[in-house]
């Protein structure tokens, strides 16, 4: 019992002052109002329950060691009980308790309250991924990496298009579930529900859905991007341009690598292939040919602002190459990886809808379209995409 | 009728000799039997379960582990679930209410013997229904919760959720059954004297349990039945795309889901509070209070159901609502922890393996109760909602509080049940060696759930950095599982070569330890007038009562006759639910029409018919 | 049920409170089934109004019809306490013609039934129609379903009643048939009034 103190000891330095850049996704290690909320209700709630574990467990040590049996010991005083303390140790607790609850309804209805002039997202969960609107924007859209700009309040709209996911970036505060919008007869409204903060930090946060969602469950994670307004709006107004035909080149010539971006560790093939992107006046004809075959393959459920944009069951490809991961925040995104994707997605995320070469069973019962395409093709798909920046 | 005699009827002594053989034990309508039965069927599955949970902390012992598939993974976690709670935790506590509580109040049997074995059989053969899946590689996949839409045809069209469903519905059936019973035989069976509030405490828990068990299950039923509509009627009660709602399957669920938790609980909690007092040598310290404390926590587990749904968005009134009763449920807890603790203070303590166990469960079911507080305050469950450290709080409260708990009353009530004592020494490196197998597998969940993994995952990321925690985990659990094997070895040798018990071994104060270890089939020749709570710690009562127990009978009680009906119905109801999954409606009526024979065979068939003489 | 015939071994034997157990065990298993239909009954009034589609409650049900056959069905549970008095009093005619009485308005009650649900099929609800088709059938459907084993086993007793096997010493079987007649009865009104007569 003495090495399992000590072992709290520890716990309430280690749970209480976690360094967020060692754990990505800690939860004690708050960068908005709302997660500073429920950090600072966590931690006097830590401390309570800390009191009370120590008193019971000094009183149950001191009771072990001092009444245990000993030869000579007398028959001990039969004792029945004794109301006053039975009323003390009613009364104690059930203040404790007051003094917890009182401040976790003033949080309870604080991190619900709607902010005024906030922007909104609409947050949409996907077997096995994220898709992230703006509705205030034209309603552009992405996927799996959230942009929001820093200090500005920013209010999660979740729902899901299947079945029910749950919004969890731990260092952005707590998890709501996205459920399935439930249809209402005409003049209900639709009920949603909502996540409301304000970050106050910039930087790339991890995180995942927490509801079991099905088999790839585990692999539906998520990126969310805090950056200054300014950055926030060009990232918006490259969103929403896309990648017409004409202004590609310029677009990927002109790219600058975000802070996310991880396209400066890749490994050879893929840097060269950006090179002499770079390199080429006009447009490469093999980034053309990706595109044709991209058209070809993957536009039925995938969009490509300015492309294509009839796709709309499947990931908007939109900016890709600037996201710093693939496959819902499972993979680094690089050309190598996203062949592996486009080649076996299955492998990577069973259950997953996209179809694959090694296609077996599951849903939905469906050969991929793109069964022909040769390796060299799906490298020359994956090129394109990652030239989307 | 008179309360100071019971009729004790004449009877052939040859024709109530304890048969033997398999078929003895198939037709037996002994609680006693039927209570054995049901231990180590649960130590069987407690078997299944526990090798499951390795297979998953294997897998998780290191990031993006590919060491089995998420298909299988998934189908691994939920029947962990499932497995521990409805076939381990909740048909070990039955155990222990059929064999101990009607010694305990001083009845011969229960009120409803043959329904008794029907509760077991069906309870058997819904869990090999329920683990046929494995056989046939669709085992249940969608956590033991279930949640809809997940679990509808469109999402899970595998025979998967098939199975779960109707599984646990065919055990609910045993559950509602067990809990009419006991509820009869401790309102109707006690003996004379034996007023409720002179029940031993684990009486008064299975009480109870026994009303949440008549009044919960109903809930999960209707539930079931709803989603076995949904899935083989095509119906729309979860279906959100035709305006049914989801979120209801999570309210039905943890309507029932939240008393359950004290339906596993408070058996356990039964259990210590008749151990501490027999081995402080003191009295049980505010037994009123205790038994209020229980009845409360029953009551108010029926208003908190919510908190387990604070993600859902219920909206800021409702999730005050339930922060408030959550919290206050905290309160009755604490009291008998408190309760307990009074009870030992100024005893003599022994340290027998029981209780150690009992004393266990104090320490380390406050952890349990503790975190619980933490996320009773929902914001701060809006963080640990579904990640790890709910995974370590409830194996805290489950492990830590049931399962010790259980433990305890192994090693207090196996010399009762076998006439022989379970080794000290062997028991207490059983304890030990469960309490750090215990502590080093959960106790680092606090961690990994801190630092961002949710639960049900087949693995996780290495940048998560929660790896160390994970493999202490794995080590843990290993350390767990073999402990256990431990106990196992313990009984088996107990069984062979254990000392000689003798009636009462721990010179304690309840009614069950006045009779010889083991019990007569009809367990008490005559039945005892009790006089006071701890009738064995009295001088005059215990000569008086022991005067009646210890006795041979001139002439045996008449006991029920065996019966096959039981086993019959209890076939017939399970093979009605799994002519479900066919998705045919007369297929079930088959089933039924069997079921039915059976009920005509059992209605008319005279349990105390006096077989033909030689 | 099943047990009922074996009850009148218990009556020579001890209980606590003087109750007999069957009567204990069954009052248990009622407050079961409360629980059961409770939760059945709040399915309902949840999904009151959230029918996408019709047809809807004010276009299917025809209120005179079916407060006839809940009159029908209330007329039974008086029968059911005349039928119990008649095997109280030892009198086999009486038995007979009340326990045939409830037998025929509990069929009654389940043909109205099956006149109600065609009809509701005829015009379109259907158990996969609306949330409304589904909870309304589901709920009445259990119902129905419990009214079924009411007459089966009332018919037994009939049976028991024409063999002479059901002297005043077994009435308690008898009686708690009739406790689950009555609350039969009982939760068919709640429906009633929940479902037919509250728009």
């Amino acid at each position: 019992m003495k090495s399992a103190r000590s072992i709290l000891g520890l716990l309430g330095l280690a749970l209480l002052t976690a360094c967020a850049g060692e754990y990505p996704q800690s939860s004690i290690a708050p960068t908005t109002d709302f997660a500073d909320t429920i950090h600072g209700l966590y931690v006097t709630i830590f401390w309570w329950t800390m009191v009370i574990l120590a008193v019971v467990w000094v009183i149950l040590a001191y009771i072990l060691v001092k009444y245990r049996e000993r030869p000579d010991s007398p028959k001990p005083k039969q004792i029945h009980g004794h109301l006053g303390m039975e009323i003390a140790w009613t009364i104690g607790p059930a203040l404790i308790v007051v003094a917890i609850a009182i401040p976790t309804i003033q949080a309870v209805f604080a991190t619900q309250q709607v902010p005024e002039d906030s922007l909104v997202v609409e947050v949409i969960g996907h077997q096995y991924w994220w898709e992230f609107r703006y509705p205030e924007n034209g309603g552009v859209i992405t996927a799996n990496e959230l942009h929001v700009p820093v200090g500005t309040p920013v209010s999660l709209r979740l729902h899901s298009d299947d079945v029910i996911h749950s919004f969890w970036v731990p260092q952005l505060g707590g998890k709501r579930d996205a459920n399935p919008l439930r249809q209402v007869p005409e003049g209900q409204d639709l009920k949603y529900n909502w996540i409301h903060f304000t970050a106050q930090e910039n930087g790339t946060f991890m995180g995942q859905c927490a509801e079991f969602c099905g088999d790839s469950h585990s692999l539906m994670g998520m990126r969310v991007i805090v950056e200054s307004q300014e950055e926030f709006d060009a990232w918006l107004a490259d969103l929403t341009a896309g990648h017409p035909q004409t202004v590609t080149q310029s677009q990927a010539l002109n790219a600058v690598p975000t802070e996310a971006g991880t396209g400066a560790s890749l490994p050879g093939p893929a840097l060269q292939e950006a090179a002499s992107q770079e390199e080429a006046p006009a447009e490469d004809p093999a980034i053309a040919e990706g595109r044709n075959l991209f058209l070809a393959n993957c536009s039925a459920c995938h969009a490509i602002n300015g492309v294509s944009e009839a796709g709309q069951i499947a990931p908007n490809l939109t900016l890709l190459g600037r996201r710093s991961s693939i496959a819902a925040g499972m993979l680094e995104n690089n050309v190598d990886n996203l062949v592996r994707w486009i080649s076996d997605p299955q492998s990577v995320k069973p259950g997953a809808l996209m179809p694959g070469l090694e296609y077996q069973g599951g849903r939905p019962p469906v050969v991929w379209p793109a069964f022909n395409l040769t390796p060299d093709q799906v490298r020359t798909v994956a090129n394109y995409l990652y030239s989307l920046r | 009728m008179s309360v100071t005699t019971a009729p004790t009827p004449a009877t052939s002594p040859e024709t109530h000799h304890e048969a033997t053989g398999l078929w003895s034990w198939i037709t037996t309508v002994d609680h006693k039997r039927i209570g054995i039965m049901y231990f180590v069927t649960s130590l069987f599955f407690l078997g299944v379960g526990g090798i499951e949970a390795l297979i998953i902390r294997l897998q998780l012992f290191s990031p993006e582990n590919q060491l089995i598939s998420a298909q299988l993974y998934n189908q691994l976690f939920t029947m962990h679930g499932t497995t521990m709670i409805f076939l381990v935790a909740m048909p070990q506590a039955v155990a222990f209410f059929n064999y101990i509580v009607p010694l305990q109040i001083g009845a011969r049997d229960v009120a409803f013997p043959r329904l008794n074995a029907l509760s077991y059989w069906i309870y058997l053969f819904g869990a090999i229904y329920l683990n046929v899946s494995w056989f046939v590689g669709a085992a249940p996949n969608t956590s033991w919760v279930g949640y809809a839409n997940l679990t509808s045809t469109q999402f899970s069209p595998g025979l998967n959720v098939d199975f779960w469903v109707l599984g646990l519905s065919i055990l609910g059936v045993s559950s509602i059954m067990g809990g009419v019973n006991f509820i009869t035989t401790i309102i109707n069976l006690r003996a004379p004297g034996m007023k409720l509030m002179r029940m031993p405490l684990f009486t008064w828990m299975t009480f109870v349990t026994s009303f949440l068990l008549v009044t919960a299950l109903p809930v999960i039923a209707v539930a079931l039945i709803l989603l076995a509509f949904d899935r083989f009627f095509a119906t729309n009660f979860f279906v959100a795309s035709a305006g049914g709602d989801p979120v209801l399957w999570q309210h039905l669920f943890w309507i029932f889901g939240h008393p359950e938790v004290y339906i596993l609980v408070l058996p356990a909690f039964g259990v210590i509070s008749d151990v501490i007092p027999a081995f402080s040598r003191k009295p049980l310290f505010g037994y009123p209070v205790v038994v209020y404390a229980g009845v409360l926590i029953g009551f108010i587990g029926w208003g908190v159901w919510s908190h387990h749904m604070f993600t859902s968005g219920l909206g800021p009134i409702a999730d005050s609502f339930f922060v408030a009763s959550t919290m206050i449920i905290a309160i009755p807890t604490g009291v008998k922890i408190f309760n307990w603790m009074a009870t030992m203070w100024g005893g003599a303590l022994r340290f027998t393996t029981a209780m150690m166990f009992a004393v266990g469960l104090v320490a380390l079911f406050t952890v349990g109760g503790l975190s619980g507080i933490m996320h009773s305050s929902a914001p701060v469950d809006l963080q640990q909602h579904d990640s790890y450290f709910v995974v370590a709080h409830f194996h805290y409260v489950i492990v830590g509080g049931i399962l010790l708990g259980m433990f305890s009353g192994v090693y207090y009530w196996f010399p009762k049940v076998t006439g022989r004592l379970l080794s000290e020494k062997l028991g207490k490196l059983h304890f030990w060696t469960t309490i750090i197998g215990f502590n080093l597998t959960f106790f680092p969940m606090h961690f990994s759930g801190m630092y961002g993994m949710p639960r049900r995952t087949w693995t996780y990321q290495a940048e998560l950095n929660v790896e160390i925690y994970n493999q202490l985990s794995t080590v843990g659990a290993f350390f767990l599982g073999a402990s256990t094997l431990l106990l196992l070895w313990n009984i088996w040798k107990s069984l062979k070569s254990g000392e000689k018990a003798g009636h009462n071994p721990w010179g304690a104060p309840t009614l069950e330890w006045s009779i010889p270890s083991p019990p007569h089939h009809y367990n008490f020749p005559e039945l005892p007038e009790v006089r006071s709570r701890e009738p064995l710690w009295h001088d005059d009562e215990k000569a008086a009562i022991e005067a009646v127990t210890l006795k041979e009978p001139v002439t045996e009680p008449e006991m029920p006759n065996p019966s096959f009906w039981p086993i019959i119905v209890a076939l017939g109801t399970t093979v009605t639910w799994a002519l479900v999954m066919t998705g045919k409606w007369w297929a079930p009526l088959l089933g039924l029409a069997f079921t039915a024979v059976g009920i005509y065979g059992w209605a008319f068939e005279d349990p105390f018919k006096k077989k033909a003489a030689h | 049920m099943a047990e009922a015939a074996a009850v009148a071994h218990d009556d020579h034997h001890y209980t606590s409170t003087g109750l007999n157990s069957w009567k204990v065990g069954f009052w248990t298993f009622i407050g079961s089934e409360c629980l059961f239909f409770g939760t059945l009954l709040s399915t309902y009034m949840v999904y009151k109004g959230a029918a996408l589609q019709g047809p809807y409650p004010g276009d299917v049900f025809d209120i005179p019809l079916t407060t006839v056959s809940t009159f029908v069905l209330l007329m039974s549970s008086l029968a059911m306490v005349l039928a119990l008095d008649g095997v109280q009093r030892a009198n086999k005619k009486l038995t007979l013609f009340w326990l045939g009485v409830v037998i025929v308005f509990g069929a009654i009650f389940l043909g109205f039934q099956y006149y109600e649900f065609n009809h509701f099929v005829h015009e379109g609800l259907t158990l996969q129609q609306s949330v409304f088709g589904s909870t309304f059938f589901v709920l009445t459907g259990f119902h129905g379903a419990h009214v079924t084993v009411g007459v089966i086993w009332m018919i037994s007793l009939f049976v028991m009643a024409l063999r002479g096997k059901l002297p005043p010493e077994k009435a308690l079987n008898v009686e708690i048939a009739g406790l689950y007649w009555h609350f039969v009865d009982i939760v068919w009104i709640v429906i009633f009034v929940l479902v037919y007569l509250i728009p």
